[in-house]
């Protein structure tokens, strides 16, 4: 992203006008930092006011909230976010490896392969992507999506279903964890390729023409100057596509059937998260029912701002060494 | 190992601009070839299409022939990618890969061409370093980043890295322009060394690198501002700097222009 | 005997398969799109209509085929512009002190920091926020304006490293400029830098603006459901477009389903237009049209 190219010379320059005291001076650099802090203080309100209004409901929980799978917090005060929180990891592990690789391909397309007129624009285009709202991905989904799934997933599940992603008894197709993972691919498919594309196109000119000029062949010539140096980059976007995959909600909530096991099969309809979850319960829970999915929500905050925190580290940590490098 | 290189009426061209015109001359093997002139003359760009690299430029082409040992390296049927392979490069700034270990580096081109033994393999890379000038400094960190060696071993590792794919040529585009006054010296004596092996051509803005180090040189230049650059002459080094045919090399030789 | 060998089939294959390859990922990628494309705006035509768009769901029964979304439109536009109005100040103001005068300290870096990481809070968890807060722990009512507090969250840090990365543009000789005549600081800020940086941070924010017009997560938990009309954003459940088109979407019948194709339409269109002004905007200052 071009956030990434941020250069010194546009940075602060030392203020030196004390003999030129100005009456605005003073409330504009201090309003200018209360709005920084003001960001900081936002952040830290989540956390407190989540964990505050969750508390009530996490106390009145007859369960294991970490280690129980159902929830039925309206009525009976028995919820877990178990299945919740594995189907939420399950599900944008699978988009992750799905889109990953499409959108190394798109990014090396772009950057390497695309005619030098049409990269921008192709490259616009799948900028696009990430333009259309989440709730059309899932009408999309629900109307094209799941009814196109059917045929192919009870072939895999008859010839492949020895493999347990595609084992399964009843019935096969539908609303499934593979229909959902699919739709958060194309959703966090942009995100991965515009970031990796950037990166692929720093890569040191220099060093891409040495390895043209030892004799390597266009994939060589990427293998060794191109994909060494992208790899931190790819790994921080696939890491915030990850985050972006995990916190998706819309989508799969139309999507996902609802159910609460812990199942590795992706081709029956068993499917649920955490996001997911919170979107269809919200509307008929009790106070209970708030406070237990306000709680699924910390959750899924933590989760997010772990992944979320890792990639920027490694993003940052890759500018100083690109720096050091330049 | 060493091969001949004919060059004959050859233009080069960014998109619809002209870098250089109608050039021809003979690289004879077993020596080392300078081409000098003033910046923006076309040299770097012709040292280029002697290996096909100048195409990797967008939108730039070239017209003419380049023949090595009689084989032309523009045929229809040849690959630019088996041109580079036995016509080898070094650049202006030393660029070893950063993200690969010394070791690496050397082995890198010969990684390409299919399977070769770890023993063969170790015997290549000491060989080519030592005659890189550069075994005695890096023999004992070869499994460290390339990328922390002084800019002179830089440039030294680069030509090991060249030579490790036993090129018939070895082109050299300003390899010392970024580096220290005993950095060059070490790369010259290595040239020097190279010579009875490789076909060398280098291109260099240092009129007494060329005096030191080449046995032929080419002047190249601008007939105006905007026009295509050519080769004004090509002759024997001692003769070019002793006695130029022409009033153009004699001018910027001694300096008056350049 | 021929001098130049040729490179071995099986590199010359590798590297054709990962041409193939990268053609086909690029492929994979844009067929969804036309594929979406294409099914909202054929299913979508069907119901886009007069009465669409100047219609709310009040007094239409489940299995009826009127009724419209201009409820929702209304409550988006409004709700987007609330959220602009929250956004904006202190996004523009975070960037200011980050590029002016954080000098890369602590409390800079911090906030720099946690902006990147802002980005990537799940929009469902930051409803859940605004739900906590204003509803349950401040106790008001479910509004507009609650919705608009959820998505301003998620507008801020876009707005922020948009702006930041527009005002690290301005030259710094400008600045000095400014400084040698005797400004002040923050009259050089006000005078020279934001009118230089001025249409990059507009579009970054029609961009911003884009971005959560089209989430429909927050608005569950905060402007609530309701089929009527409310053009009071500060009272009272408000409808947004993107819910409505979850709400008919969820329901059981095609008449439904109809009027959420055309609601997803209809948002797309919105959206595309807020990023069509966007770029226009960008490029109608851009020193490529040579002004």
């Amino acid at each position: 992203m071009t956030t990434n190219v941020r250069t010194r010379e546009g940075g602060p320059v030392k203020h030196r006008s004390a003999s030129r005291r100005s009456h605005g001076e003073a409330p504009f650099r201090i309003v200018s930092t209360a709005a920084g802090i003001l960001l900081l203080a936002i952040m830290a309100a989540i956390a407190v006011f989540l964990i505050s209004e969750a508390l009530p409901a996490l106390r009145a929980n007859e369960a294991d909230f970490f280690t129980e799978r159902t929830w039925n917090p309206n009525s009976e005060r028995v919820f877990g976010i178990a299945a919740l929180a594995f189907g939420t990891v399950f599900s944008s592990a699978l988009a992750l490896v799905i889109a990953t690789p499409i959108a190394i391909g798109v990014a090396l397309f772009i950057s390497h392969y695309a005619p030098r007129r049409l990269a921008a624009p192709l490259g616009y285009l799948i900028d696009l992507l990430a333009a259309v709202p989440s709730v059309v991905y899932g009408l999309w989904g629900v109307a094209f999506l799941v009814p196109l799934l059917r045929t192919p997933s009870q072939w895999l599940n008859e010839h492949l279903g020895w493999f347990p992603l595609f084992a399964g008894e009843g019935i096969i197709g539908g609303k499934t964890m593979l229909a959902g993972a699919i739709v958060l691919a194309i959703m966090i498919l942009p995100i991965i390729a515009a970031i990796s594309r950037e990166v692929f196109l720093q890569a040191p000119k220099m060093n891409e023409e040495a390895a043209l000029a030892l004799g390597a062949t266009r994939w060589e010539m990427i293998k060794m100057a191109v994909l060494p140096f992208g790899r931190p980059g790819v790994i921080s976007a696939a890491m915030l596509g990850l985050g972006r995959a995990m916190g998706e909600t819309i989508a799969v909530a139309l999507i996902f059937p609802a159910t609460f096991d812990i199942t590795f099969e992706i081709l029956t309809p068993h499917a649920n998260s955490i996001a997911a979850n919170i979107a269809n319960g919200f509307g008929e829970a009790n106070d209970i029912g708030r406070g237990a999915l306000i709680a699924s929500g910390l959750v899924l905050f933590v989760i997010t701002l772990l992944v979320n925190m890792g990639a920027r580290m490694i993003i940052n940590r890759r500018k100083e060494y690109a720096r050091a490098g330049a | 190992m060493s091969k001949q290189i004919q060059v004959s009426g050859l233009d080069a061209y960014y998109g619809s601009h002209k870098a250089i015109e109608d050039v021809s001359m003979t690289i004879e093997p077993r020596s080392i070839t300078a081409f000098i002139g003033p910046s923006g003359c076309g040299k770097s760009t012709f040292l280029r299409t002697l290996n096909r690299m100048h195409e990797v430029i967008p939108g730039a082409r070239v017209e003419g022939k380049v023949l090595l040992d009689g084989e032309d390296l523009y045929a229809p049927t040849v690959e630019p990618v088996s041109v580079r392979r036995m016509i080898g490069m070094v650049f202006q700034r030393p660029n070893p890969f950063p993200t690969m270990s010394i070791y690496e580096n050397v082995a890198a081109g010969l990684r390409l061409n299919g399977r070769v033994s770890k023993s063969e393999m170790d015997g290549i890379v000491e060989e080519s370093l030592k005659g890189a000038n550069l075994w005695n400094e890096v023999k004992d960190r070869l499994n460290k980043p390339g990328a922390g060696l002084s800019g002179g071993q830089q440039q030294r590792l680069c030509i090991a890295r060249a030579i490790a794919v036993r090129p018939q040529v070895l082109l050299m585009d300003e390899p010392c322009s970024a580096l220290d006054p005993i950095s060059t010296l070490a790369i010259e004596d290595l040239m020097a060394k190279l010579k009875d092996q490789y076909t060398i051509v280098i291109v260099t803005h240092n009129m007494q690198q060329a005096a030191r180090v080449s046995d032929r040189t080419a002047f190249f230049n601008l007939a105006e501002q905007g026009k295509p650059g050519k080769v004004v002459e090509m002759d024997e080094t001692s003769r070019m700097f002793t006695n130029p045919s022409q009033k153009a090399t004699e001018d910027y030789i001694t300096g008056r222009f350049g | 005997m021929t001098t130049i060998q040729h490179i071995s089939t099986s590199r010359r294959i590798k590297d054709r398969v990962v041409q193939g390859l990268v053609y086909l990922a690029f492929a994979a990628a844009v067929v969804p799109l036309v594929s979406v494309l294409w099914l909202v705006i054929s299913n979508g035509l069907a119901r886009f209509d007069l009465e669409f768009l100047t219609h709310s769901m009040n007094g239409i029964g489940a299995r009826d085929a009127h009724g419209g979304a201009y409820h929702a439109i209304i409550g988006t536009l409004q709700q987007v512009l609330l959220a602009g109005v929250i956004s904006v100040p202190i996004g523009l103001f975070t960037a200011i002190y980050l590029v002016e005068y954080g000098n890369n300290g602590r409390l800079s870096r911090a906030i720099s920091f946690f902006v990147d990481v802002m980005t990537g809070i799940p929009s469902v968890v930051a409803g859940l926020f605004v739900f906590a807060f204003w509803i349950l722990f401040l106790g008001f009512e479910y509004s507009g304006w609650a919705g608009a507090l959820a998505l301003s969250i998620l507008m801020m840090p876009t707005v922020v490293r948009s702006a930041e990365e527009m005002l690290r543009l301005v030259p710094n000789d400008l600045r000095e400029a400014s400084y040698a005549l005797g400004v002040a600081k923050w009259r050089t800020i006000v005078k020279v830098v934001l009118p230089t940086a001025f249409t990059g941070i507009v579009t970054g924010i029609m961009l911003a603006v884009a971005r959560v017009a089209g989430e429909t997560a927050p608005l569950l938990m905060t402007v609530f459901f309701t089929n009527s009309i409310n053009h009071d954003p500060f009272s009272g459940p408000q409808m947004g477009l993107p819910l409505f088109v979850f709400d008919q979407a969820a329901r059981p019948n095609d008449t439904a389903v109809d009027r959420a194709w055309t609601g997803a339409l209809t948002l797309i269109l919105i959206v595309m237009l807020l990023n069509l002004v966007a770029r226009l905007i960008a490029w109608w200052r851009s020193p490529a049209r040579g002004r």
